[in-house]
């Protein structure tokens, strides 16, 4: 099927370049991007702070060491931006192409809606893993006795689990600009759905710091995926195989969330195709 | 031979190439009707339209906000399933098979953009090829001549956000020609445009339409776009086609009049005796006389200056609703639809 959707469109070329385009006009982005470095390092600190006063009085929270619990901040604020877990990303402005009835114009072009924006948003993703994540984490590691991995290995499993963080981020975030098709005003649920990520991916708190039985159900959900294996992963809190089986559960949920939005988006089209904007 | 080339020749190959047959849209709308309840009704937007636009015809269509234009073209381009009826676009059912069909068309709405909003113009345009696999020298070619005749070679570095309105209409007829699209539709595409931009596009869709052959089907507002682009004009009002024929024979059978404004030195009683013209309003030394828009404006004016201290002169041509609203008026009970190409 993936083939069939592929060669509707362009073909990979188109993508690729959407996905360059993406990050190309990020990159233009410069003022937000200077002022989003200086809030994520400035809420590093907070979050750190309460996290080393916090982890003196129970050491050992989660299975974390304080200076894993401190990685496990700067991790958060570094990719923050990146897997787009607060504001919408670019796709707040495909649910305002749908408000105002834009979509019109992208249904005819001969191209896969959300191949279109997932390349679109990995682009994105990438500028600000470069513009927003590799500056506070360098801070946090000067400011802080941080508990970096120095295998390459590590590394480069971590890399691939923030590529499928920001899918599975791009899924959940699409279904909610979806929404727009039915809903005249989505943002009640995109900022519902951004505090569910917030509490759920373990940016306020580490998932494994949850009581027992509600801990393990919240790492089973989606969110799961987008920033607390990731952090994970870098920590080495998977041993051998159990790599593959973190990034196993991550592909899971893109693939369960990306096939979930192919339906409501041909739902939407039909409705949209069939009954006018 | 197929069933098409039977009932209509439509095979995108003959001199057929947009066929529609009673077609029609139907929208469902809920309406309040007190507190709670909802009362379903139905909206008929285009209401049993038929016509027929040969290869490389220009033709305008028009009609009063919310007759049902934008909703044919979308219709036209397959992005809305008609409610009942049959279109073919070069023999294709637009509806069932978009995807095909979208790589034969261009499509511009002058209200919305293809463009990418803050990346440069020719960022987007390196997208158009890669989407509609435009072969290097083609897209070469394409995107020369529409640089040239559009005028946009300082605008394809500066990012979309940057340009005028007029710019990025220009850059938006531009990207949706790049793929030697065999028919384009436009929407609206002087709509908020400066006179010299609007006389560009005319010129640029002049052009394309007879070095090309492609086919152009335009919407507007302004009339002047019809009187200088198309010989057919196709007239829309309640869903339903008023009119297809000659922009004159509009004019002839709407019983529209132009009006010859003219200053005169000093106050002075209402013009009479001017052959085919009457005057219609005075108001001090100002004065404004009808005469049937079929007419030219060359004798009423000799006729004037001839005997009446004529200071300045304006002509106004009948605007769109105008014209229609006559028409609308004459031949109520039944759409004309005279065979006149």
């Amino acid at each position: 099927m993936g083939g069939a959707i592929l060669q509707r469109g362009g073909g990979l070329a188109l993508y690729a370049a959407v996905a360059r385009g993406g990050f190309r006009r990020y990159v233009t982005y410069r003022t937000a991007t200077a002022a989003g470095v200086f809030t994520n390092t400035v809420f590093g600190f907070i979050i750190a702070f309460t996290y080393q006063a916090l982890w003196d009085e129970r050491p050992q929270l989660g299975g974390y060491d304080q200076a894993q619990a401190l990685t496990f901040v700067w991790v958060g604020q570094a990719l923050l931006a990146t897997v787009s877990l607060v504001v919408g990303g670019g796709l707040d402005e495909l649910q305002e192409r749908i408000r105002n009835g834009d979509i019109a114009v992208d249904l005819y072009r001969p191209a896969d809606l959300q191949l279109w924006w997932l390349a679109a948003d990995l682009g994105r993703a990438a500028c600000q893993l470069l513009g927003r994540g590799v500056l506070p984490m360098a801070v946090g590691a000067l400011a802080f006795d941080l508990a970096l991995p120095a295998a390459p290995g590590l590394w480069a499993a971590f890399l691939v689990s923030v590529v499928l963080a920001v899918t599975v981020s791009f899924g959940l975030r699409y279904l909610v600009a979806l929404t727009a098709f039915w809903l005249l005003d989505s943002a009640g649920v995109a900022v519902l759905s951004g505090l569910a990520a917030m509490f759920f991916s373990g940016m306020l708190l580490p998932l494994r710091a949850f009581p027992d039985g509600f801990g393990e159900v919240v790492r089973m959900l989606p969110w799961a995926s987008v920033l607390q294996v990731p952090a994970d992963v870098l920590l080495g809190r998977y041993q051998g195989a159990a790599v593959l089986g973190a990034l196993g559960f991550q592909a899971g949920w893109a693939a369960v969330l990306l096939a979930v939005g192919r339906l409501v988006q041909s739902a939407a089209t039909r409705k949209v195709v069939v009954q006018g904007g | 031979m197929t069933a098409d080339q039977v009932d209509g020749q439509v095979d995108g190959n003959g001199p057929e190439f947009i066929a529609l047959e009673g077609v029609e849209k139907v929208f469902r709308v809920r309406r309040k009707a007190g507190r709670l309840r909802r009362v379903k009704q139905e909206v008929r937007a285009v209401d049993g339209i038929g016509f027929r636009i040969g290869r490389g015809e220009m033709v305008g269509y028009i009609g009063p906000n919310g007759a049902g234009k934008s909703t044919t073209i979308k219709m036209l381009t397959g992005i809305l399933v008609p409610s009942g009826g049959r279109i073919r676009v070069a023999g294709i059912d637009p509806s069932k098979e978009r995807t095909r069909l979208a790589r034969r068309m261009g499509v511009v709405f002058g209200q919305r953009t293809t463009l990418w909003w803050d990346l440069p113009l020719k960022d987007s345009y390196e997208l158009v090829r890669r989407m509609y696999r435009v072969p290097h020298d083609t897209y070469r070619k394409n995107l020369d001549r529409c640089v040239e005749l559009l005028d946009l070679g300082p605008l394809l570095d500066a990012p979309v956000r940057q340009l005028s309105l007029g710019q990025r209409m220009r850059g938006d007829i531009a990207a949706a020609l790049l793929h030697d699209p065999e028919v384009l539709y436009l929407d609206e595409p002087t709509i908020g445009l400066d006179v010299i931009s609007k006389a560009r596009v005319r010129e640029f869709l002049r052009e394309v339409n007879a070095t090309l052959g492609t086919t152009v089907l335009l919407t507007t507002h302004d009339l002047t776009d019809i009187e200088q682009l198309c010989r057919r004009v196709m007239v829309i009002d309640h869903g339903r086609l008023m009119y297809d024929g000659a922009l004159d024979g509009l004019h002839g059978i709407g019983g529209s009049e132009r009006t010859l404004v003219v200053d005169l030195e000093r106050e002075l009683p209402p013009i009479e005796g001017v052959p085919g013209a009457r005057t219609v309003k005075v108001e001090g030394p100002r004065q404004w006389l009808a005469f049937p828009a079929t007419q030219s404006a060359a004798p009423v004016v000799a006729a004037v200056a001839e005997r009446w201290p004529l200071v300045d002169l304006s002509v106004r041509e009948p605007d769109i609703e105008d014209v229609i609203a006559r028409m609308y008026t004459r031949s109520a009970p039944k759409p004309r639809t005279p065979e006149a190409r």
